[in-house]
């Protein structure tokens, strides 16, 4: 039987009433542990919403700390937060949010050496990061290590998300390799309307609790696409692709890989 | 001149066209960058010259997007 608090209980009411969740899918969700890479714009509402649902453990991931110019979209940091480590006032808001949970953090950058490391002990992964080697090395990690993980990005007025399970298309299916170092712009350089984060990573979290919960049909095999001007949406069908050179029949990547790091000019806007 | 469907939206183009005319002539950013599928599957980028599309082809341009953490 599941031995609720009267407590908790109350605080998932609302879940509970759900029909396909129920008490036992508020169970699994108590149950479930998800790593958060990035406490970021995209990470901020998935690790908000996630301790909120009662995601029993929740890692986050995060080298950085906090600069003012995140607080347009990083909702899960304040003002005063400026200049703390990210995961430690990630780790603040989700526990004030919620005490049930437990937040592990993880106070440093994603490499090729510690990646499925830290991947290991989840069930779910998030990817809220904005580079794309992080983005490739996730990818990679996960599908090496047979790990379901829900992509992101944002740019400027639009988004796209797809949800790997093992067996479907992954990252590499749609983009084989990393774009050149400084060919595509990330928000730092693009900029982006603080509230398609939210938008985004609101859709992240809604997939995680139906890979926890086992309800509905995820992102898989499927990339959502939204620009937030005209607020159209499109699912693209995706299909596996053969000679994916990670998942495909004759794999060429397969070994992490720490791609450089240089779509990123951070120098120009940190204040 | 044919019916072909670019992103969800019917466009008019005239044949024969490779996906690499398809995508100057809609003008996509960063062309050396962008995935396509055809009818659902996806085309080579070393393939994107010699590809031709025919009336009813389905094409998708996907491109690259980061952000999230900073």
């Amino acid at each position: 039987m599941f031995d609720f608090t009267e407590e908790e209980l109350n605080r998932y009411s609302r879940h509970i009433l759900l029909k396909d969740v129920g008490v036992e899918g508020q169970e699994k969700i108590r149950e479930a542990k998800v790593l958060v890479i990035g406490a970021g714009g995209l990470g901020a509402p998935v690790a908000m919403y996630l301790a909120a649902a009662g995601v029993g453990t929740i890692g986050i991931v995060d080298g950085d700390v906090v600069d003012l110019s995140n607080l347009q979209r990083q909702i899960i940091h304040t003002t005063p937060d400026v200049g703390r480590p990210k995961v430690e006032s990630a780790k603040e808001t989700m526990t004030s949010i919620n005490p049930n949970v437990k937040v592990v953090t993880y106070q440093d950058f994603l490499r090729a050496d510690n990646v499925l490391d830290i991947v290991r002990d989840y069930d779910f992964v998030v990817d809220g990061t904005d580079n794309f080697p992080v983005k490739f090395l996730i990818n990679d990690a996960c599908v090496m290590a047979g790990k379901p993980f829900s992509h992101g990005g944002i740019l400027r007025f639009e988004g796209q998300t797809f949800t790997y399970v093992p067996g479907h298309a992954c990252y590499r299916c749609m983009f084989k390799t990393p774009p050149p170092a400084n060919a595509v712009p990330t928000c730092s350089q693009a900029g982006v309307l603080g509230a398609i984060a939210g938008m985004l990573g609101t859709i992240q979290a809604a997939e995680t609790l139906k890979y926890i919960t086992g309800v509905g049909e995820l992102l898989t095999d499927k990339l959502l696409t939204f620009n937030a001007k005209t607020m159209d949406f499109r699912k693209i069908n995706v299909r596996r692709r053969d000679n994916c050179p990670l998942c495909g029949q004759n794999p060429t990547v397969t070994e992490l890989i720490d791609y450089e790091q240089g779509v990123c000019d951070l120098a120009s806007h940190k204040n | 001149m044919a019916t072909i469907t670019v992103n969800g939206d019917k466009q008019e183009v005239a044949l024969p066209i490779t996906i690499s005319a398809l995508i100057k002539q809609n003008n996509v950013a960063q062309p050396e960058m962008v995935s396509v599928q055809v009818n659902e599957e996806f085309v080579d980028r070393e393939d994107f010259d010699k590809t031709t599309l025919k009336e009813g082809d389905s094409v998708d341009f996907l491109y690259f997007m980061g952000g999230g953490s900073l």
